[in-house]
């Protein structure tokens, strides 16, 4: 879909919402340079979002729908959770439907777009959050990924149940005392990144959100991967500040603080041999370019 | 974006012609052929137009979803796969709808109940899926034979369901079935329900329709609601999303909503009187004595009526066809002059009883039964002795008890 299909109408121009309106004239629908930078300056995907104030599931979104390198045909799937209250604010067609069926939804919609849209993109992300994707879901998680189904699978891991108020899940820390844990969690956080790799995901990251740079590269990483080659997975670290008791300031700390390289998201990565291939393509097509802008620019 | 030009005529990629739905089924010239049950659900689907078809082994529909893995490799279909199970299967399902596919498959006993969650889900979404249910035991011990009780657990999802007798029936409802369920002020999603080996695995002469003919395309931009595949607007749905919240708008909007589902439901009437030429068959509705039933029930029904008239006792018979939308007014009227009412059932509850019961007047005239379950096989002697035992006339033993 390109911009010209969301204009609106002259006639109808007045009563339309402020924010459709916003969308139609300053939205990166097309742009093919968009990315965290243009948070701030143009209308982004995102509406108020009903989160807790400092959440940094809320930085996520922002960062991750300003990275989406085409998201006037991308098509996001959700999950149950905190994430099922921001969807519905998001200007890109998102589906929720149940609890951990999300990869499922996502490969039978993928499928549906390249029946119907042959020769087309339609790239298909798939956002849920950590008990939909390792526990309720895992199943369908692993088995899109078993099937190589083309879209992204983005895990936003606060490491419990957060929209239930706090519950123990399967990447929860060993040890961490919770509801439904009250001893503490008895096995190990599961290795969700490893799994991935061995499930035949072409690009694996495992990492925080807490430099907006970083998840614009791998979000576009992902979707070209998924796009192209194969099932990919993003493993995002979201704090739940209020589950962790920290305050609304201490999110990003959190973050940081967990991102050390001894800590359990200290940046891994793991991308397949033809997704590097894939990935050295598109830069020097990203050199390319840059260039030809640079010379051009020159040249005015 | 939504076809500006009729399709009708013109061929697809495996030269069938798009045709007129009902010119293809009232007037197009029939073939008779002998076939079982699940080849003419294949059939059904070659001339179906589908774009998606999400397959799952379990018995008795797993030849009918593999045969259509074959109509896939000829490619008479868009995409076709095995899930990994039948929760998931349904969820495909929904994924491909929701993009704007023609959607198909099939399932039955244990995997309708696995995957019962997403029905309501498909109903609340306005999905037109449709679904094949092979009906079979749901029952511990393990049972694979056919029994209808998990169609009751389907009349309260919001979809469609309807209960085909005969091979025919399925071959001729399937096609109609997208044609009603497709409607923009339906667009629900359909159970298509039979007993499962006794229609599945046994042939039978179906009339089919010309091979080279095929239902016109699936248009989702007719959808009641926005088709996710960003060719329209992405319009913010809710400004306050009301999924979690406890107020009065969050109420008021999922109450509307489910009344809206139902609504859909009754909207479907006409629709499937249209098509169906009636939600009931019925025959001999000024007898005193009448036989409701639905599925194969009927047929056995049918030959009870034979063995009664040759006794001299005169017997009507009731097919219901659709459960969902529910025939009220059509059984009040065929069975007004119906002094006892007796309703044949391939289940141990006694679903359809409980259903007419809640219709009728004179709710004391309905004889639930008989039943058999577990797979038994309902031989119509059992209906005549069951008939002739409320009457008051002598019946002779059908199974010796050993005594």
């Amino acid at each position: 879909m390109s911009k010209e299909r969301i204009q609106i109408s002259e006639a109808l121009y007045d009563i339309m919402p402020s924010d459709y309106q916003d969308l139609v004239k300053n939205a990166t629908y097309g742009k093919e340079d968009r990315g965290w930078k243009d948070i701030g300056n143009t209308k982004e995907l995102i509406e108020q979002h009903s989160l807790c104030a400092g959440c940094p599931e809320s930085m996520a979104f922002r960062y991750i729908l300003a990275s989406l390198p085409n998201p006037e045909d991308t098509v996001m799937v959700g999950s149950t959770g905190c994430t099922s209250l921001v969807f519905p604010m998001v200007a890109v067609h998102n589906i929720h439907s149940l609890f951990g069926n999300q990869n499922a939804i996502a490969s039978g919609l993928k499928r549906a777009l390249s029946v119907r849209f042959p020769g087309r993109v339609k790239d298909v992300v798939v956002l849920a959050g950590d008990g939909a994707t390792v526990d309720i879901g895992l199943d369908m998680t692993l088995q899109a990924w078993f099937r190589q189904e083309k879209f992204t699978t983005i895990c936003f891991d606060n490491e419990l149940y957060a929209n239930t108020g706090g519950q123990e899940s399967g990447l929860m820390q060993k040890g961490f005392v919770a509801k439904m844990a009250p001893v503490g969690k008895l096995f190990d956080k599961v290795r969700l990144p490893e799994i991935a790799r061995e499930s035949g995901c072409h690009y694996v990251v495992n990492c925080t959100v807490s430099k907006p740079s970083l998840v614009e590269k791998v979000i576009r990483n992902a979707v070209h991967i998924a796009r192209e080659i194969g099932p990919t997975y993003l493993q995002l670290y979201t704090p739940c500040i209020l589950e962790i008791g920290k305050n609304s300031m201490e999110g990003l700390q959190e973050m940081r603080d967990s991102e050390k390289p001894t800590e359990r998201f200290a940046y891994k990565e793991y991308i397949s041999e033809p997704a590097k291939q894939l990935l050295a393509e598109l830069a020097a097509k990203d050199k390319e370019r840059k260039a030809a802008a640079k010379q051009l620019a020159g040249q005015a | 974006m939504a076809e500006t030009h009729s399709v009708i005529g013109t061929k697809n990629k495996k030269g069938q012609t798009y045709t007129d739905t009902w010119k293809m089924m009232n007037e197009a010239p029939r073939t008779p052929s002998f076939y079982t049950g699940s080849e003419v659900i294949k059939e059904a689907i070659r001339r179906a137009s589908c774009d998606v078809m999400i397959a799952y082994p379990i018995t008795p529909q797993s030849e009918a979803a593999a045969l259509i893995g074959e109509l896939f490799a000829e490619g008479y279909i868009g995409d076709y796969f095995r899930g990994e199970s039948e929760f998931a299967v349904m969820s495909q399902c929904a994924g491909a709808a929701f993009g704007g596919a023609r959607v198909f498959t099939t399932t039955a006993g244990p995997g309708t109940m696995r995957a019962m969650e997403n029905f309501p889900m498909w109903a609340g979404a306005r999905l037109p899926i449709q679904m094949i249910v092979t009906c079979r035991g749901i029952n511990s011990p393990l049972s694979i034979q056919p029994d209808t009780l998990e169609i009751a657990y389907l009349l309260n999802t919001g979809m469609l369901v309807w209960h085909a007798e005969t091979a025919q029936d399925f071959f001729d409802w399937i096609l109609k079935g997208y044609m009603v369920s497709e409607e923009p002020d339906v667009h629900l999603p359909l159970a298509l329900c039979c007993d499962g080996f006794f229609v599945t695995h046994t042939k039978d002469v179906v009339n089919l329709t010309p091979a080279d003919m095929c239902l016109p395309p699936y248009d989702p931009y007719r959808s009641p609601v926005p088709c996710m595949d960003m060719e329209c607007p992405p319009v913010r749905m809710m400004r306050d999303p009301f999924v979690m919240k406890s107020n009065y708008i969050s109420y008021a909007t999922h109450a509307s909503w489910q009344q809206e589902i139902w609504a859909a439901v009754e909207r479907s009437r006409k629709h499937s009187i249209k098509w169906l030429n009636g939600l009931i068959d019925a025959e001999n509705t000024d007898a005193e004595i009448m036989i409701v039933a639905s599925g194969t029930a009927v047929s056995q029904g049918r030959e009870a009526i034979r063995l009664l008239e040759d006794e001299g006792v005169r017997c009507g018979l009731v097919k219901v066809k659709t459960l969902r939308p529910w025939p009220e007014e059509e059984i009040r009227e065929a069975t007004k002059n119906a002094k006892h009412i007796f309703v044949p059932e391939f289940n141990v509850t006694g679903w359809l009883a409980k259903e007419i019961k809640a219709t009728i007047p004179n709710h004391h005239r309905v004889h639930a039964g008989p039943h058999v379950c577990g797979g038994m096989t309902m031989p119509p002697e059992i209906i005549v002795s069951e008939i002739k035992t409320a009457l008051g006339m002598k019946t002779f033993s059908l199974a010796g008890r050993g005594s």
